[in-house]
Order: structure tokens, then C-alpha cells, then sequence
């Protein structure tokens, strides 16, 4: 039996502690989310009950904006980009650490500068290159920019990754003589699904918070995406305290429900990333 | 072409070396084009544009570092620019001081062996790094909202009510208050970085110590503390980068013209209203280009110290 020790009581009440005040005020808006304004102001901390329950808030939100749409908007993006950061970012990370070539050394640095140097302080040019092709308030503008935005860190993560899966495989079908194409599709794209959580915590996170680029490249015309709608929403909404509290609620409830979900995944992919 | 492969084949070296193989190619191009494209020339293309000025016709022409000249020195320009930049700084201050500082203090507490609810501790202490700087930004604005009360309640309760103020309102405490709603959402990450370090310190180097008469104090400051520097290093980095980038929190929270009076004003939001204008003034792309490089500048020379000054001289230890 583990003897209770009263420097173990102190650890544990210090980061209770602290755990509440990282934790209370996500647990505020959630709760007030689901109160009468009247109760909202009078017992801010109070759980909803059945005399101060309402959902008029939500009902406010889907009224008088396109929540659905902002959300599938962000969804698509995310997914869209992600999906292609992990395939080219792959097929790139496959290329540096398995052949050697000349330039092999020069390509991972000049890949490397991105990790560094951010995309946003190119902004301008981005925005210009938009309206010349046209793609100013489209969703693909978005996808492209977050691709080349997400790329260098998942090449060094799967570059990685790929270090690590035994030789043997692809040398045994090399000698039957399977193309270098089939190598890769076959072989190594199904094993590197372990890494995709780790490029997932460092790429899909960002791009479904960001504000910068959908405020620049994609502020109007139903393409939206859910930070800058709520961002937009609340601008506009910002006494209707029913609405606004609604609207975060809808704003944090699916990271919530994801992060729950595949939290051990995420947070064993961002311990395991910094032992490098 | 051909006749270098074939130099190369008598010289005896191995012939795939000679001609580059297209499979190579096939797997590098489309991450090399999207990258080179979004990325890079971007970069590149905005540092050109800052060496560059726009008339009303919107005809451009070469103006050397005019630009820079006009944002270091033109009274229009220069009180905002260093305004910003001085923000930018104490903005990172705090973060290193308070962010840093609690990341390294939980990640302390959580890297204690055998310690009950580890991961669920860790798990919930990492969920505010996971949600938007915009809904994290809103939430506090509410939280801090004299009219709703909640911070006033319960600062008196734990009986320092004569404390509170509008904190986000007052133009000696804005900056202060936003930085610090910064560092509550991203304590999770040097908590998160420094922990995977500790945890990879082999007990035998604490025992160790621990059987040669080191207290605690002693294990920390001479074992673990040493052994985690590295880390350190690349938690300061990191925060440096993103601080100097960071617009969207106090874009949410004071708006573009981080108020009041510009005490909240960082290199970030004083880059998208040059760059798009704001209220009177018309937006320039040419100076927003200047401002971004500038910014490019500040992070570079950060990246520089960091690479040369500090990585090189921490030892990294392989267990």
C-alpha cells in the first residue's frame, strides 16, 4: 500500500489549483452558455437548472449567422490541407531520407527555413498573388497557403519517422524489383500512420484556430471559417451576452470533444517530438 | 548531359549519381513547387516590395531603403513603429518571465515519479493551448467585463476585491493583462516540452546525486536543471518566434488599433493596419512590405542568437 505523504497532498493541491484556473474559465462560458440572461448576471457560477435553462442563444447564433456553413468551411480546410500536408510532405520527407543524391543536404535546409521564418510575414505578397489568380474568398486559397505553411515541420517529423522503419522491407522488395513508386505507396505510406497524430498536433491545430489568413484572404462570401464567423459574430452581437456566450460554446465544443477523444494521441506525439 | 554521365561512369562512380533519377524528382516536386510558391516567394517577393513606393496612380518605383528610412525616422511613423516594437518586447518579457517560468514549474510537479493522475493532470492543463487565440481572447474580455462581475466577485472572496480594475481598459494595464491572457493559454507548451525532458533524466543520475548528499534543492540545480537547458533553449526560441508573429489575440480583444490610446499595439497589429489601413489612413501594401521585413529582421536576429549564441554552447546529452 503506497503511505500517504504530506509533500505528495501539496503537489496535488498546487496543481488543482492551478488546474482550475486553467480549466474554470472554459467551464464558465460553457455553463452560462445554457442560462437565462437574468441568471447569467445574478449567479454567474451557478449550474443551468431546470427555472434558468434556455438555449436561445443557440437558436440567436443559427438565426443570424451561417454557423453550419463556417464550420463545414473550417472542416474542409483542415482536412483538405491536412490530407495533402501528409502525402506530399511524405513523398518529400521519403525522397531526403532515403536517397542520396546531390543537393540532398541544401533541399532539407532551404525546407527547414518555414519552421523558422513565418509564412504571414509574406502576407502581402500572398494577397496580391490571390488576385491574380483569382482566388481571393475561396476556400482553396486558404488550403494552399496552410499547405506550404504546414509542410516543413511534417517533412522533419516524417523524415524522422521514416528514419525508423526497419530497412529490411523495402531492400527485400527492391530485389524483386517493385518500382520505387510501389515502395512507397505500398510499404512506407501505410506505415507512417503512427507519425500522422504527431504532424496532426502541429499542423491541424493551427490551421482550424488561425485568423490571420481567412481575415485576409477569405473575409467574405460565406466562406468564412468558424474562428473568424465568431470573430465576426461577436463584432457585431457583442451585448446579446445569450448569443455571444452561444457562440463560443459552438466554437470550443468540437476541439473539446476531439481533444477528449484523442488527447492520449496528441499529447504522446508532442512529449514524444521534443525529445529530438 | 550525356557527356558528364559519361565522365562519371569512367571515373567509376555509381551511375544512378550521374543523371538525376526521376523518381526523386516525382516525390520532391509538388512539396518543392507548393512551398517555393506560397512560402518562399512570398517572403522574398515582400522584402523586394519594401524597396519599393506607390503613387495614387498606383505606379511603383524604386526607393532604395526610403521605406526603412521613413519608418525608423518620420514622426508619423517612427513613434508607432518603436511603440510596437517596445509593446512586442515587454509582450515577450512576460511571456519568458511568467509563461516560461509555470510551464517549468508544472512540468516539475508532473514529472514526479509515480505521481496519481499524471496524464489527466496533463491532459486538462493542455486544453487552452488546443482552443483559438480569438475564442480564448473573448472569453477573458468576458471574464474581466466589469459589468458581468465575475472577476470582482471573485477576487473578494479571496479577499482582494480593492484590486480589480477594468485591467483591459486602462491604458497602464492593457498590455500587461493581454500578455497575461497569452500565457494562460500557452503554458501547456514549455509545460509539455520541459516534462518530456525531465522525464528522459535516467533515476540513476538522481540517485545517484541523492546518495552523494545532494538535497533536492541540489538534484534540481546541479543535475536536472543542466540537463534540460537545451530544452529551454528551444522553448525560448519558440516563444520568441511566436510573439513577435502574434496579432490574433489582441486583434480580437482591442481590435486593430490596440487600444486604448495604442498601449496594447504589437509588431502584428501595427503590420495589418499599414498594411490595410485603418480609420483615415489608406492602407499601403509597399510599407506593410517594409513593416514585414523589418519583422522578418527582428525574428531572424532572434533565430541567429539563438543558433549561434546559445544552441552551440549547450551540450546535449543522449541517454
Amino acid at each position: 500500500m503506497p503511505t500517504i505523504r504530506p509533500g505528495r497532498i501539496a503537489v496535488h493541491i498546487a496543481l488543482i489549483l492551478y488546474l482550475a484556473l486553467a480549466i474554470g474559465p472554459i467551464v464558465l462560458i460553457l455553463i452560462n452558455a445554457f442560462k437565462t440572461r437574468r441568471a447569467i448576471f445574478a449567479d454567474p457560477l451557478g449550474l443551468p437548472n431546470s427555472q434558468t435553462f434556455t438555449a436561445i442563444g443557440f437558436d440567436r447564433v443559427f438565426a443570424n449567422s451561417d454557423f453550419g456553413l463556417y464550420f463545414l468551411n473550417s472542416l474542409t480546410v483542415t482536412v483538405v490541407s491536412l490530407g495533402l500536408i501528409i502525402l506530399i510532405g511524405a513523398m518529400a520527407a521519403w525522397a531526403l531520407t532515403e536517397y542520396r543524391f546531390r543537393g540532398n543536404t541544401i533541399l532539407s535546409l532551404y525546407l527547414a527555413i518555414g519552421i523558422m521564418v513565418p509564412i504571414r510575414l509574406g502576407s502581402v505578397s500572398i494577397l496580391r498573388m490571390m488576385v491574380d489568380l483569382n482566388l481571393v474568398n475561396t476556400l482553396t486559397a486558404l488550403i494552399l497557403v496552410y499547405v506550404a505553411q504546414g509542410l516543413p515541420l511534417a517533412i522533419l517529423i516524417l523524415g524522422e519517422f521514416i528514419q525508423q522503419i526497419p530497412k529490411d522491407l523495402r531492400d527485400a522488395a527492391r530485389c524483386d524489383g517493385v518500382s520505387e513508386y510501389r515502395i512507397f505507396g505500398s510499404i512506407i505510406l501505410p506505415l507512417i500512420r503512427p507519425a500522422i497524430a504527431t504532424v496532426a498536433v502541429f499542423t491541424m491545430v493551427p490551421i482550424w484556430n488561425d485568423l490571420w489568413f481567412p481575415l485576409i484572404l477569405a473575409p467574405g462570401a460565406g466562406k468564412q471559417t468558424v474562428t473568424l464567423g465568431v470573430q465576426q459574430f461577436i463584432g457585431q452581437y457583442v451585448t446579446d451576452w445569450n448569443a455571444v456566450l452561444a457562440s463560443l460554446t459552438l466554437a470550443i465544443a468540437p476541439i473539446l470533444v476531439l481533444y477528449l477523444l484523442f488527447s492520449r494521441y496528441l499529447v504522446r506525439g508532442l512529449t514524444a517530438g521534443a525529445v529530438k | 548531359m550525356s557527356d558528364i554521365a559519361a565522365t562519371n561512369v569512367q571515373a567509376g562512380s555509381v551511375p544512378e549519381r550521374s543523371r538525376f533519377p526521376l523518381h526523386i524528382a516525382v516525390f520532391l516536386a509538388p512539396a518543392l513547387i507548393i512551398y517555393t510558391i506560397f512560402s518562399i516567394y512570398p517572403l522574398v517577393d515582400t522584402i523586394r516590395l519594401s524597396l519599393y513606393a506607390g503613387d495614387e496612380t498606383g505606379a511603383r518605383h524604386f526607393v532604395g531603403l526610403g521605406n526603412f528610412v521613413t519608418l525608423l525616422t518620420d514622426p508619423a511613423w517612427s513613434g508607432q513603429f518603436w511603440n510596437a516594437l517596445g509593446n512586442n518586447l515587454i509582450f515577450f518579457a512576460i511571456h519568458m518571465v511568467v509563461q516560461n517560468g509555470i510551464g517549468l514549474g508544472l512540468a516539475m510537479l508532473l514529472s514526479l515519479p509515480r505521481l496519481t493522475g499524471g496524464s489527466i493532470y496533463r491532459t486538462l492543463l493542455f486544453l487552452p493551448t488546443m482552443l483559438s487565440v480569438v475564442i480564448i481572447g473573448f472569453i477573458w474580455q468576458l471574464i474581466l467585463n466589469p459589468l458581468w462581475g465575475i472577476a470582482p466577485t471573485l477576487l473578494k472572496a479571496v479577499g482582494l476585491g480593492s484590486l480589480f480594475g477594468p485591467w483591459l481598459g486602462q491604458e497602464s494595464t492593457a498590455l500587461v493583462t493581454v500578455s497575461l491572457i497569452s500565457v494562460w493559454q500557452f503554458v501547456g507548451i514549455p509545460m509539455m516540452l520541459i516534462y518530456a525532458a525531465l522525464i528522459n533524466i535516467p533515476d540513476d543520475l538522481m540517485d545517484a546525486a541523492t546518495v552523494d548528499g545532494a538535497g533536492p534543492f541540489s538534484v534540481f540545480w546541479f543535475v536536472r536543471l543542466p540537463l534540460i537547458l537545451p530544452t529551454l533553449g528551444v522553448v525560448s526560441i519558440l516563444t520568441f518566434v511566436a510573439n513577435f508573429n502574434a496579432f490574433d489575440l489582441i486583434y480580437a480583444v482591442k481590435g486593430a488599433l490596440a487600444g486604448p490610446n495604442f498601449s496594447t499595439d504589437i509588431l502584428g497589429t501595427f503590420f495589418y493596419r499599414t498594411f490595410f489601413g485603418y480609420q483615415l489612413q489608406v492602407g499601403s501594401p509597399t510599407m506593410g512590405a517594409a513593416v514585414a521585413t523589418a519583422m522578418l529582421i527582428v525574428i531572424l536576429l532572434g533565430v541567429l542568437i539563438y543558433l549561434f549564441g546559445v544552441q552551440r554552447r549547450l551540450q546535449r546529452h543522449t541517454f
